[in-house]
């Protein structure tokens, strides 16, 4: 079983979109904290950012914390927000359980949601 | 009833590490026959227990951190221990959640007890911290025992 993090940043109709493969805990959140740093400094304006869980198995409170982190500041930077999608049932009970959900960031099945949920606010 | 089993784990308080016990806690779950569900939340309870103690308890050099495992009928008892500087657990937790490099201590708490049947806390400063968590087999899984 690996205990790492696999990070990689791409763009998307002009939504920048971090893929996470692995697990997020104290050994391996900076890396996501460097991946948040970056898509901050290369879209500034943005006003949503994708954080895509599929790959991810197991992410505890320090994760969580980078990704609020990440919430708030591209909520001062833009009044923006982040996306998380396609998360599993088990990493979903842990945003559930913190509580965090409808205050810092969405929830959404998947990429094409994701996006289209974005393409629509922007539109309306 | 049989005679509890323990099975006892040391690491050093280093972040490396946590995982490291996350995967004799999953191991030991499952060996119990807890479920897929409750395995995962296990692991989340110890990784959270472990990552306090590596965040908190020995500042800026390294100690150990001891975790018992006691195995019983109808139930999983996890003991995360240090001996670090300990705290007050009256004092609210809240200052240190703000600090960017020790992330999320009030959410850790909250998730092992939320995650867990029981959960207690003891620290006094300067004698370290012990955590003792409980969770018990669904009834379907504890008669195949």
């Amino acid at each position: 079983m690996v205990l790492d993090l696999n990070v990689s940043i791409r763009e998307k109709n002009n939504v920048p979109i971090i893929d996470l493969e692995g697990e997020i805990d104290v050994y391996t959140y900076p890396k996501l904290s460097d991946a948040l740093k970056v898509v901050f400094e290369k879209f500034p304006q943005t006003k949503d950012l994708i954080i895509n869980l599929g790959n991810v198995r197991y992410i505890d409170s320090t994760g969580l914390g980078v990704i609020a982190n990440g919430a708030n500041q591209i909520s001062r930077l833009s009044n923006g927000y982040i996306t998380i999608i396609n998360a599993t049932p088990q990493i979903r009970k842990i945003f559930d359980v913190s509580g965090l959900i409808s205050t810092n960031f969405h929830m959404m099945e998947n990429e094409d949601s994701a996006i289209s949920h974005i393409a629509g606010s922007h539109n309306s | 009833m049989s005679e509890p089993i323990k099975i006892e784990l040391t690491i050093p308080s280093i972040s490396d590490y946590v995982g490291v016990a996350r995967l004799t806690a999953s191991g030991i779950a499952s060996r119990m026959k807890f479920s897929h569900e409750e395995i995962e939340d296990i692991k989340i309870a110890v990784s959270e227990a472990c990552t306090n103690a590596v965040q908190y308890a020995y500042g800026d050099h390294v100690g150990q951190i001891k975790l018992v495992f006691t195995i019983q009928d109808q139930y999983l008892e996890i003991c995360v221990k240090d001996n670090g500087k300990g705290f007050d657990v009256s004092a609210p937790v809240e200052e240190a959640s703000q600090d960017p490099d020790k992330i999320g201590l009030g959410l850790g708490i909250v998730f092992m007890r939320s995650l867990m049947d029981k959960v207690e806390y003891k620290s006094s400063v300067d004698q370290g911290t012990e955590v003792v968590m409980i969770k018990k087999l669904s009834v379907a899984h504890s008669a195949d025992m």
